[in-house]
């Protein structure tokens, strides 16, 4: 067996989902009993056998992975409780293992991949994407790439209804049918008081989450998750500035992404210029445009 | 010996690896360190309050990058982006040396994200030795590999730990870090004497020592970073930096991380060895040259 047969034949083992007790599975990968198929490349010894040897890298993959997704998606958790949130975390690692240097990556297939499997988050469907929408976008505008920001005299100077701008790329726009954003703050800050806890009293507190969020009522939401002096913030908006930023983020010029905001709103003409004068005074001061890419220039 | 082309000449004395539990205390308390020691990864990101952090550590601390992902021994090519991530991060940090594990971890472009072991063959050891040539004329800053703990062998391996250790680095020609908890905890999983893994390695090629401690099981030790430093351990630390010189030392704590003061008292423990070393060096009369050596200069 050569470098990479021996890596390919480990790393089958590596990734195969544990047996309940969170053993190895008796199953080799491709039928058989796994206690020959690791007998035939890792050596035993006098205490343990090549399975045994085998299994404990098995266990501190998922044990690894797994507890990276608990802290990565802590909302996620809380909205389906710890069993299932496993459940749905061991099958989408199995269709999605990591494919990146490093773990933060880890989630970035998940909201997509629940949209596929919604058999994994029901009934909760909807405010389990929801939130795994939020977590993923908060990852993101933790440490996502920056731009330098366009000030506020760049909109001023030259201005053009036909300029086109984008968004900060760390900029998530969420359009969410529950208040997920206030759940979040309020697991985040749960878990915090926590640490401080014993292990019994932070079970307990989870236990609660749970049930309050399962009763919560739908409600339209439109954020923007953001990034303020290296602080994430979730901003709400007004539908038609969500519309907006979107129209805005989509490819189109001022003068469309406007057109697009008020197509159908309630706001009254007369009020529009200044309100969009107000957002855009508020979004420029906290950096959210950037200039376009060279080739999809203004104009 | 201490300083030596494979530290970049630098003469660090103790550090600790620096965690964001003690973020807060290091920023406000500027305690004393030699130095620390980062996790690459942890800031191989675009933006955002961790390379802020890092920045301010800069400014006060000498700081050395050691990776967890890159890979060495996986049998595919090296990943351009964690490269180019990881040269970024060089420039930034201006490390004087840069260290990874010798490892594997990584099949067909999927991660495992643990440290696997190899098996100690030549064609692994000619791999690995390529790869890590690559990346420090990519780098261009010196490379050290850290021997791994392990808790499994394979039946193709042709030589021992420490033999395939100095058949990669000399075939490499770079550095070793040396971390002398994973000798014990390897010398216990597969029953070897750790010391004669200390006696065998290239001294010369010695560039930083890690020490941390493990959590012991009934058939194995798994090696947690969460404990004190046993005083086997620091037997074996005194042997290396007696065989070494004294040596950039760093202590490993990742887990049930206790307060800064702790984490770093413990790390100063190695103050008292590295001292007695320095001390019997000075005493000592100049070392005498071989025989083959004396008979060149002889008339």
């Amino acid at each position: 067996m050569n470098l990479a047969q021996i890596q390919r034949k480990m790393a089958r083992a590596v990734f195969g989902s544990l047996a309940p007790g969170y053993r190895m599975r008796r199953l080799a990968p491709g039928g058989g009993s796994m206690r020959r198929y690791a007998a035939t490349f890792i050596k035993p010894n006098d205490r343990l056998t090549s399975f045994e040897r085998l299994e404990i890298y098995n266990r501190q993959y998922w044990f690894r992975v797994l507890t990276c997704m608990a802290d990565d998606f802590p909302g996620l958790h809380a909205v389906l409780g710890a069993r299932k949130f496993d459940r749905l975390s061991e099958a989408y690692l199995a269709d999605c293992p990591s494919r990146s240097f490093t773990l933060r990556n880890l989630g970035s297939r998940l909201p997509a991949w629940i949209e596929k499997h919604p058999g994994y988050v029901r009934p909760h469907a909807r405010l389990a994407l929801d939130m795994v929408r939020l977590e993923w976008a908060e990852i993101v505008a933790f440490d996502g790439p920056s731009e330098t920001p366009l000030q506020p005299q760049d909109l001023v100077e030259g201005f053009d209804a036909r300029m086109k701008f984008r968004l900060q790329p760390y900029i998530t726009l969420l359009e969410l049918h529950y208040p997920v954003d206030d759940l979040l703050l309020e697991v985040n800050k749960s878990s915090e008081d926590g640490e401080a806890a014993s292990n019994a009293v932070s079970g307990g507190r989870k236990r609660a989450s749970v049930r309050r969020f399962r009763a919560l009522n739908p409600q339209p939401i439109f954020l923007a998750v953001h990034r303020n002096d290296d602080s994430v913030y979730f901003r709400r908006l007004e539908p038609e500035a969500f519309a907006l930023l979107a129209a805005l983020a989509s490819g189109k010029s001022i003068a469309a992404a406007v057109n697009a905001a008020f197509r159908t709103s309630a706001v009254p003409v007369a009020a529009r210029a200044e309100t969009v004068r107000e957002w855009f005074e508020l979004w420029s001061a906290l950096g959210w445009f950037c200039r376009p890419a060279a080739r999809a220039a203004a104009v | 010996m201490p300083a030596n082309q494979f530290n970049g000449f630098t003469d660090y004395g103790i550090g600790i690896g620096l965690r964001i539990p003690h973020y807060d205390h290091i920023l406000t308390k500027k305690p004393v360190v030699d130095w620390f020691e980062i996790i690459s990864e942890n800031f191989m990101i675009d933006a955002g309050r961790p390379l802020r952090v890092l920045d301010q550590i800069l400014d006060q601390y000498r700081v050395v990058q050691h990776g967890v992902s890159m890979y060495f021994g996986s049998a595919e090519p090296l990943s351009r982006e964690h490269l180019r991530r990881l040269k970024t991060l060089v420039k930034r940090t201006k490390t004087p040396w840069l260290s990874d594990h010798l490892c594997w971890g990584s099949v067909d472009g999927t991660y495992t994200h643990d440290l696997l072991p190899m098996p100690y063959t030549f064609e692994a050891a000619r791999i690995t030795a390529r790869k890590i040539r690559e990346v420090r004329d990519f780098l261009e800053v010196p490379v050290c590999v850290e021997n791994v703990s392990s808790y499994a062998e394979y039946h193709v391996s042709e030589m021992t730990e420490w033999e395939f250790l100095t058949e990669v680095t000399e075939a490499a020609d770079c550095g070793i870090l040396l971390d002398v908890n994973n000798i014990y905890v390897s010398s216990f999983n597969h029953r070897f004497n750790p010391m004669d893994y200390v006696e065998n390695v290239p001294h010369h090629r010695v560039a930083q020592i890690h020490i941390a401690g493990h959590s012991r099981y009934r058939k194995y030790i798994l090696d947690t970073h969460d404990h004190p430093v046993i005083d086997p351990v620091w037997k074996i630390y005194e042997t290396a930096i007696r065989r070494c010189g004294p040596t950039a030392t760093l202590l490993e704590w990742d887990d049930h991380i206790p307060s800064f003061e702790e984490v770093h008292a413990e790390a100063l423990k190695a103050s008292r060895f590295l001292r007695a070393v320095a001390e019997s060096r000075a005493e000592a009369p100049p070392r005498r040259a071989p025989a083959s050596e004396s008979q060149l200069v002889l008339p």
